[in-house]
C-alpha cells in the first residue's frame, strides 16, 4: 500500500513549499517530493539570488503566514525607474518613472534575498500540520488511476495521492511525464547575478537600464545594497564570469553609472542562461503545472517568481473551492478550472516580457528612437503610469484570494 | 460451472465500468449535469452546513448526518456528500444506474449505499433522513404532491430537504426544450415535458401542503459568455432550487 496523500507536490523549491503551506493551510495533506537534500536548501550563504516580490506576492506570504517575519529582511521597493541606456552613455533623457505613491495600496512591492524567503519557507514546512517532506529523492514514474494518482520514486517507495503538482521548474519532469509539451527558445543572453554594495543610500528605488546587449536591473535590499540582474549576449557574459572581480566591476561600473557612488562587490557572482520556456498545457488527467514547470519566463521585470505565486494562489483556492463541494480534486472540471484562469495570464506575460526584450536588446537606432518616445509618453501620461505601477504591483487581473491576504 | 459464472460477473462488471466512465466523463452524454453540479453542489453544502452549523473548511463536515439522494444516477451528487462525511444512501428507480454508481464509488474509495427503489417505498419502510435531495426530480413525477409527502416523511423533524427543478414560462420553454434539446443536443428530445414545469409559487405551495416549511429559494442561472452556471437571488426564471424543513 502506497503512503497516501491528497496531494503530492513535486519540486522542493519556492513553489512547492509556498503550495504546500497554502494547501495545508485549507486542510489538505500534502506530500513534498524533493530532488534535492534538505543541507543543499538550508545553507544560510547568500548566492546573490533576489526577488522583487509584487505586493500581491508578499501579501500571499502574509496570507500563509510568513510575511510578518520576512519583512524585517525586505527592503521596500518604492519607485521604479526605467530608462533606456548606452553603455558609458548613462540613461536617455526619456525614462519612466514609477513612484507607489500614485497608488493608495503602499509600496509596489518588497525585495527580499533568496536565502530568507528559503529559510523561512522551509521552516515554515517544518512546522506545518499535514506536510510530509521526502528530501534527496527522484521520481522516476508517475501513473493515474481511475480514483487518484501515484509516484514511485528511484527508491522504490510508492506514493499516491489525487492530485499531483508539477513544481520541478523549466525541465519539469511530472510534464514531460504526462505527455505534457514544452515549447522553449533561448535567447542568446545570460543572467549574471550579484550583490553590490554602494555608497549612497538607493531611497527604495529599483532600476532597470535597458542596453542594447541585455537590460540591467537594480534591486534595493537593506542597507546600502543592491542586488543586480544583468543580462548579457551569452559569449560576452561567459568572459565576464571567468574575469576577476577587478575586471568585473571595471565592465559593470559605466553600465551601473555613478548614481549611488562607489561600488563594490558583495559577495559571490553567479550567471543563469536565459530562456523562455512554456508547457502547452498547464493540467493534464490529475495533473498539474506550477511556476517555472508551466511557465519558465525571462527574468525581465523580475516576473517569474511573482507569476509562480499567482500560480500557486489560483490553484491553491480552486482546490480549496472544490474541497468545500466535496468534489473529487483531481478531475479534469477541477483542474480546468485552475487552467482557465492562468493560462491566458501565463500567455500574456511571456509575450510580453519576450517582446521587451527584443524590443530593447537591440541598438536598431530607429527602435531606439520608438521606445524612448513611447517611454517619454508613458511616463508623461499619469493613467497609463499608474497602469503600469498597479502592473507591477501585481493589482491587475482576477485575484486570486490569497493575493488579497486571505485564506484560499 | 464456476468458470462460466465468474466469466459473466467479469463481463458484467466490465460493462458496468463503461457505463460508470460515461456518466462521469465531463464532456460525454451527461455534460450537462457536471456542468451544473458545482453551482448544485454550492448551493447543497451552504444550506446544509448553515442548517447544522457545520463549518465547510473543515474535515469530513457532514459527519454524522445521514443523508438521502433520490435519483442519484451514476453519483454525481451522492460521492461528493459521502467526500464531505455523510452517511449516504443513494436511491435510483432505474435499476441499471445502481452497480454503475456502485463501482465508481468504489474507484473513488467512498462507501455509499446505492439502491434501486424510491422515495415512496423507502418513506414506507420507515427510513428517517436529516438530509433529502430531491434535484431535478420532482417535473418528471406523475403525482408531485404524493411524491413530496414521501419526501416529508422520509426526514427527521428538523431535517432539511433541498428540491430543485424547472420553472414553467414562455422563456423555459424556449431555453429547457428548444434550447437543450433541440438546438444544443445536451439532452435527448423528451427528456422534459414543459407541461409538468412548476413555478416557484407552485413549488412552494406543493410543499407547504406536503408539511414542509420553505425557507429559501434561489435561481441557477446559465452565463453563455463564461459558459458556466451561477446562484441567482432575483433569475429564478428557468432552472432554480428551493430548500425547506420539516418542522
Amino acid at each position: 500500500m502506497a503512503d497516501h496523500s491528497d496531494i503530492l507536490i513535486v519540486g522542493g523549491g519556492l513553489n512547492g513549499p509556498a503550495l504546500a503551506l497554502a494547501l495545508a493551510q485549507a486542510g489538505f495533506s500534502v506530500t513534498v517530493i524533493d530532488a534535492m537534500v534538505r543541507d543543499t536548501r538550508d545553507d544560510p550563504g547568500f548566492d546573490g539570488r533576489a526577488y522583487a516580490l509584487a505586493l500581491t506576492s508578499c501579501r500571499m506570504l502574509g496570507a500563509i503566514g510568513l510575511w510578518s517575519d520576512l519583512r524585517a529582511h525586505a527592503e521596500p521597493m518604492l519607485k521604479i525607474a526605467v530608462s533606456d541606456g548606452h553603455a558609458g552613455a548613462g540613461p536617455s533623457p526619456f525614462a519612466m518613472q514609477f513612484d507607489h505613491a500614485e497608488i493608495e495600496e503602499g509600496p509596489m512591492g518588497h525585495v527580499i534575498e533568496d536565502r530568507f524567503l528559503r529559510r523561512a519557507l522551509m521552516q515554515a514546512l517544518d512546522d506545518a500540520p499535514g506536510v510530509t517532506q521526502i528530501n534527496g529523492a527522484q521520481v522516476v514514474a508517475q501513473e493515474t488511476t481511475p480514483g487518484g494518482v501515484t509516484a514511485a520514486l528511484a527508491d522504490g517507495r510508492q506514493l499516491s495521492g489525487r492530485v499531483l503538482v508539477g513544481a520541478d521548474g523549466r525541465s519539469s519532469g511530472t510534464a514531460t511525464r504526462a505527455g505534457i509539451r514544452r515549447t522553449a527558445w533561448g535567447y542568446g543572453q545570460t543572467a549574471l547575478v550579484c550583490a553590490v554594495a554602494h555608497e549612497r543610500p538607493h531611497e527604495g528605488v529599483a532600476h532597470q537600464f535597458f542596453m542594447p546587449s541585455g537590460p540591467l536591473a537594480i534591486l534595493p535590499l537593506p542597507g546600502n545594497v543592491s542586488s543586480i540582474v544583468w543580462s548579457e549576449e551569452t559569449p560576452r557574459a561567459k568572459a565576464l564570469m571567468q574575469a576577476d572581480d577587478n575586471a568585473f566591476l571595471a565592465a559593470l561600473r559605466p553600465r551601473f553609472g555613478d548614481f549611488l557612488g562607489e561600488i563594490s562587490l558583495d559577495g559571490q557572482r553567479f550567471s543563469y542562461p536565459l530562456g523562455l520556456s512554456l508547457a502547452q498545457r498547464l493540467v493534464a488527467n490529475r495533473v498539474a503545472l506550477v511556476g517555472d514547470a508551466a511557465h519558465g519566463l525571462h527574468p525581465i521585470a523580475g516576473q517569474g517568481l511573482n507569476a509562480g505565486f499567482r500560480d500557486i494562489a489560483a490553484l491553491a483556492e480552486v482546490l480549496a473551492e472544490a474541497k468545500r463541494r466535496g468534489e473529487d480534486i483531481g478531475t479534469a472540471p477541477v483542474l480546468d478550472r485552475y487552467a482557465q484562469w492562468r493560462r491566458f495570464d501565463t500567455a500574456a506575460l511571456a509575450m510580453a516580457t519576450d517582446t521587451f526584450n527584443r524590443l530593447f536588446s537591440n541598438d536598431n537606432p530607429l527602435l531606439r528612437l520608438g521606445r524612448d518616445i513611447g517611454m517619454g509618453l508613458v511616463g508623461a501620461a499619469p493613467g497609463l503610469r499608474r497602469g503600469f505601477i498597479r502592473e507591477a504591483a501585481g493589482l491587475t487581473g482576477d485575484l486570486p484570494r490569497l493575493m488579497q491576504g486571505q485564506p484560499a | 460451472m464456476q468458470v462460466s459464472q465468474s466469466t459473466v460477473d467479469l463481463a458484467e462488471v466490465s460493462k458496468f465500468e463503461a457505463m460508470a466512465a460515461e456518466w462521469w466523463d465531463p464532456n460525454g452524454k451527461f455534460k450537462p449535469l457536471h456542468m451544473l453540479n458545482p453551482c448544485r453542489l454550492d448551493y447543497i453544502t451552504r444550506q446544509i452546513a448553515g442548517e447544522f452549523g457545520r463549518d465547510l473548511t473543515g474535515a469530513k463536515p457532514f459527519d454524522g448526518l445521514r443523508l438521502l439522494d433520490i435519483g442519484c444516477g451514476g453519483g454525481l451528487l451522492s460521492e461528493p456528500m459521502a467526500r464531505l462525511g455523510a452517511d449516504v444512501v443513494g436511491a435510483d428507480a432505474a435499476a441499471g444506474n445502481i452497480p454503475v454508481a456502485q463501482v465508481h464509488a468504489e474507484q473513488s474509495g467512498l462507501n455509499i449505499d446505492y439502491r434501486n427503489t424510491t422515495a415512496e417505498s423507502l418513506a414506507e419502510a420507515g427510513e428517517q433522513f436529516d438530509v433529502v435531495l430531491n434535484m431535478e426530480v420532482v417535473e418528471h413525477v406523475a403525482d408531485p404532491l404524493a411524491y413530496l409527502t414521501a419526501c416529508h416523511d422520509l426526514l427527521r423533524p428538523g431535517g432539511l430537504h433541498i428540491c430543485s427543478t424547472i420553472n414553467r414560462n414562455p422563456k423555459s420553454f424556449a431555453v429547457a426544450i428548444v434550447g437543450a434539446e433541440v438546438v444544443m443536443r445536451w439532452l435527448p428530445r423528451g427528456t422534459h415535458d414543459w407541461r409538468k414545469f412548476i413555478t416557484p409559487d407552485e413549488l412552494f405551495d406543493l410543499l407547504s401542503r406536503a408539511g414542509l416549511t420553505p425557507v429559501d429559494r434561489k435561481g441557477f442561472v446559465f452565463n453563455p459568455i463564461t459558459w458556466s452556471w451561477s446562484l441567482s437571488d432575483r433569475d429564478l426564471s428557468v432552472n432554480y432550487v428551493t430548500a425547506s424543513l420539516r418542522p
